[in-house]
């Protein structure tokens, strides 16, 4: 065995320069990075990202093509699946029928050859970790999707994992469940204090119970940080879109001032946008807000932080109101805000001035696609479904 | 429960299956030739009248009664075809196995509860009734040993060939059996390409010594009749194997090697237990007939390798012994079904029991 490289060994899984290819098609990219023990850590992204071939190649089922896998500082790349101490919660549960829900949870200390005495009490207490002691000798298809899905995380919680691989693990339940066990995960994870690695393609799944999140796309890692930074700050048009809604301006860098970015926009003005780095004047770049940081508001702030356009479509929607308006090139903007009675909101047609607070814009390289508001992730409309 | 309906018909479940009763009890005596005559036209009338007396029942007793009556309704059919045509000759049968002949040369028996017939058939035969068995033993061992693997690579690793091989599994049956088996015989002749192969290579020694062979033969030895039930049964081992493999989750073999297993383990502990219904099915399909098989015995054995197939088969039409005949199809079948039931209590699974 080579000898390891000296590695944080605060971190579980490293993953240096992983690549995976399946012929002509590369489904993983130059993947680089680590999670730290203990961490939620989600993979997010659409179908076909590789964000599932990633946690396979972390799992043993796939080899990567060049690259490294570390677990515990030690080089796993070519170690097969029965040799990694990581254990997997698979999408379909993949519980044996032929079993017990006790001897299901069994299997992995019984395969290790662990004897009874040791092994017994702890299936008992994660049987109860998952709140499934009564059920210990029904089978499998004797359970409802939930309790299916707790007897496979009690199944491979019970080996103490160095990290448990969670491969889309709530898809197959219904939305109200599927809420449900979001914080019984985040429970469970609290409790045995062990790392979680979560793919998913559900956003609101990822930001609610990730620590971390990877966004990936197209087999390349697009950014990886907590849910905050990823939603306030992201650091492409794709994650922007991708996570919740966004109005994306094209325009381009023409000064700064007082850590601003001055950026004239496509569709005529000038505005002032959060920067963090690496831009420089002349550059095409975007300028993202998100819809629930916008106010409207009939006169026009002097401050470079507020948009001009037509009111196109107001919706009451409860809580709040969504307004659409079109900026004067015809670019799309919409506008999420508290639904405010004592100040009776403009009627479509008529001319509004769309403002926010410093902080709220932040700038993004490269133009979208489409200019103005992105659509909802269908992904995201085909999950509520 | 509509309260219009109840007093139309009492029970309509007990008229049904009191019609589905009767009317297999009479259509037996009819075929079993215990009434006959004028009788036997009644009875006819009877059978007739309880499917009459069902569908006025379910006509009559609305809907909750159709319903409950429906499941009688269906069953009578394929209870009448199995009463005329399974239970009759078996009652036909059972009373010949009890008869005398009262010479040599008599045609018809006379039914006396002559017991005799069945220590003849076990004095007499028993080691055509010990053959039998021996040799559907091996056979369905050795089914299942070709089987297995096979039916395990065309669901797991038969890809897009899937339908293709198990197309190949089949395509003998094309063929006639009777067809299929003497041809055996040219392949397996003294001078037959077989024969002449196994010499070329010098593993007719090796196969002398095993037993397999015979004085530098093949044919009309244990061995080929035993070959020819394997080869003739392999289809029936094959396809109940495939259809419980293929309902195996391949992500289960992944979650069990997720588990510390090797992929040796997995299958033992995972795969295996649950292609168990197939093995037991197509051990059914195959030990049952195969032990009451003469075609095997007749074109690839000798007189030494008779089975009790063979030994009915003569008595039957050679001898014309009936009851004694019937006897030893009476033992036959007993001895089957004493062994399924043992089988099925150590090895058969809730899913198929």
């Amino acid at each position: 065995m080579p000898t390891p490289e000296p590695t944080n060994t605060d971190d579980v899984i490293e993953l240096q320069g992983i690549r995976k290819a399946f012929g002509d098609f590369v489904a993983v990219d130059e993947a680089n990075f680590s999670i730290p023990r203990g961490e939620f850590f989600a993979m997010l992204g659409p179908s076909g990202c590789g964000k599932t071939t990633t946690l396979k190649m972390i799992a043993g089922f796939e080899q990567p093509t060049s690259g490294r896998v570390l677990l515990e500082g030690v080089d796993v790349s070519r170690t097969p699946p029965y040799k990694r101490n990581v254990n997997t919660v698979f999408q379909q549960y993949a519980l044996f029928p032929h079993m017990s829900v006790s001897q299901n949870v069994e299997f992995g200390p019984r395969s290790k050859r662990i004897d009874k005495a040791t092994y017994e009490p702890r299936v008992r207490e994660m049987l109860d970790v998952v709140r499934l002691g009564e059920f210990a000798n029904r089978k499998p298809s004797q359970l409802s999707g939930g309790q299916q899905q707790r007897v496979a995380l009690a199944r491979a919680l019970v080996n103490l994992p160095s990290a448990l691989l969670l491969d889309e693990p709530l898809a197959a339940l219904d939305l109200k469940l599927r809420e449900a066990m979001q914080l019984e995960l985040k429970r469970i994870q609290r409790e045995v204090g062990i790392t979680f690695v979560f793919v998913t393609h559900d956003q609101g799944e990822a930001l609610t119970m990730s620590d971390r999140i990877a966004v990936m796309s197209q087999g390349r890692v697009e950014q990886i940080g907590t849910p905050e930074e990823i939603y306030h700050s992201p650091a492409s048009l794709f994650v922007a879109g991708f996570i919740g809604s966004a109005n994306l301006l094209p325009g381009e860098v023409t000064g700064f001032d007082a850590g601003d970015a001055i950026v004239k926009l496509a569709s005529g003005g000038s505005v002032r946008t959060r920067v963090d780095a690496g831009h420089q004047v002349g550059d095409r770049v975007s300028v993202m807000l998100r819809p629930e940081r916008l106010t409207a508001g009939t006169d026009q702030p002097d401050d470079g932080r507020s948009i001009a356009g037509t009111v196109t479509e107001l919706i009451f929607q409860g809580a709040t109101t969504r307004m659409e308006l079109a900026l004067s090139d015809g670019t799309n903007v919409v506008a999420q805000m508290t639904t405010d009675t004592e100040a009776p909101l403009t009627r479509p047609g008529s001319a509004v001035h769309v403002q926010w607070n410093p902080g709220a814009a932040y700038l993004i390289n490269g133009w979208p696609s489409v200019a103005g508001a992105t659509s909802t992730d269908v992904d995201d409309v085909e999950a509520s479904l | 429960m509509p309260k219009q309906d109840v007093p139309r018909v009492r029970r309509p479940e007990l008229v049904g299956l009191a019609a589905l009763v009767g009317a297999g009890f009479l259509l037996t005596a009819i075929g079993a030739r215990w009434i006959s005559g004028p009788i036997a036209i009644l009875a006819l009338g009877l059978v007739f009248a309880s499917i009459v007396w069902l569908i006025v029942t379910a006509v009559m007793g609305g809907p909750e009664a159709r319903r409950r009556i429906a499941p009688y309704g269906l069953l009578k059919p394929g209870a009448l075809w199995l009463a005329l045509f399974y239970l009759a000759p078996l009652m036909t049968l059972l009373r010949l196995s009890l008869s005398t002949l009262p010479s040599r040369f008599a045609v018809d028996a006379q039914f006396d509860w002559n017991f005799g017939n069945y220590l003849d058939a076990f004095t007499d035969f028993g080691a055509q009734f010990q053959r039998a068995f021996l040799y559907a033993g091996i056979a369905t061992v050795l089914t299942i040993l070709i089987g297995y693997p096979l039916a395990y690579v065309i669901a797991f690793r038969g890809g897009k060939y899937r339908n293709l091989m198990l197309g190949l599994v089949v395509v003998p049956f094309f063929t006639s059996y009777l067809i299929r088996t003497i041809a055996w015989r040219s392949l397996l002749n003294d001078t037959g390409q077989v024969v002449q192969l196994l010499d070329a290579i010098k593993l007719s020694g090796l196969l002398e010594s095993l037993g397999i062979m015979d004085n530098g033969r093949i044919l009309q030895t244990p061995a080929a009749v035993i070959g020819g039930l394997t080869y003739n049964f392999l289809p029936f081992m094959i396809l109940p194997i495939y259809v419980s493999l293929e309902k195996v989750d391949p992500g289960l073999v992944d979650a069990a090697q997720d588990l510390y297993s090797t992929s040796t383990a997995a299958f033992r502990k995972v795969v295996l237990p649950l292609s168990m219904p197939g093995v037991f099915a197509g051990t059914l399909l195959t030990f049952i007939p195969a032990a009451g098989d003469f075609v095997n015995a007749l074109y690839l054995g000798n007189p030494s390798t008779t089975m009790i197939g063979n030994s009915i088969q003569d008595q039957f039409l050679v001898q014309n012994n009936v009851p004694l005949a019937s006897a030893m199809s009476f033992v036959l079948m007993a001895i089957i079904t004493v062994l399924v039931l043992v089988y099925s209590r150590f090895f058969g699974t809730e899913d198929l029991a």
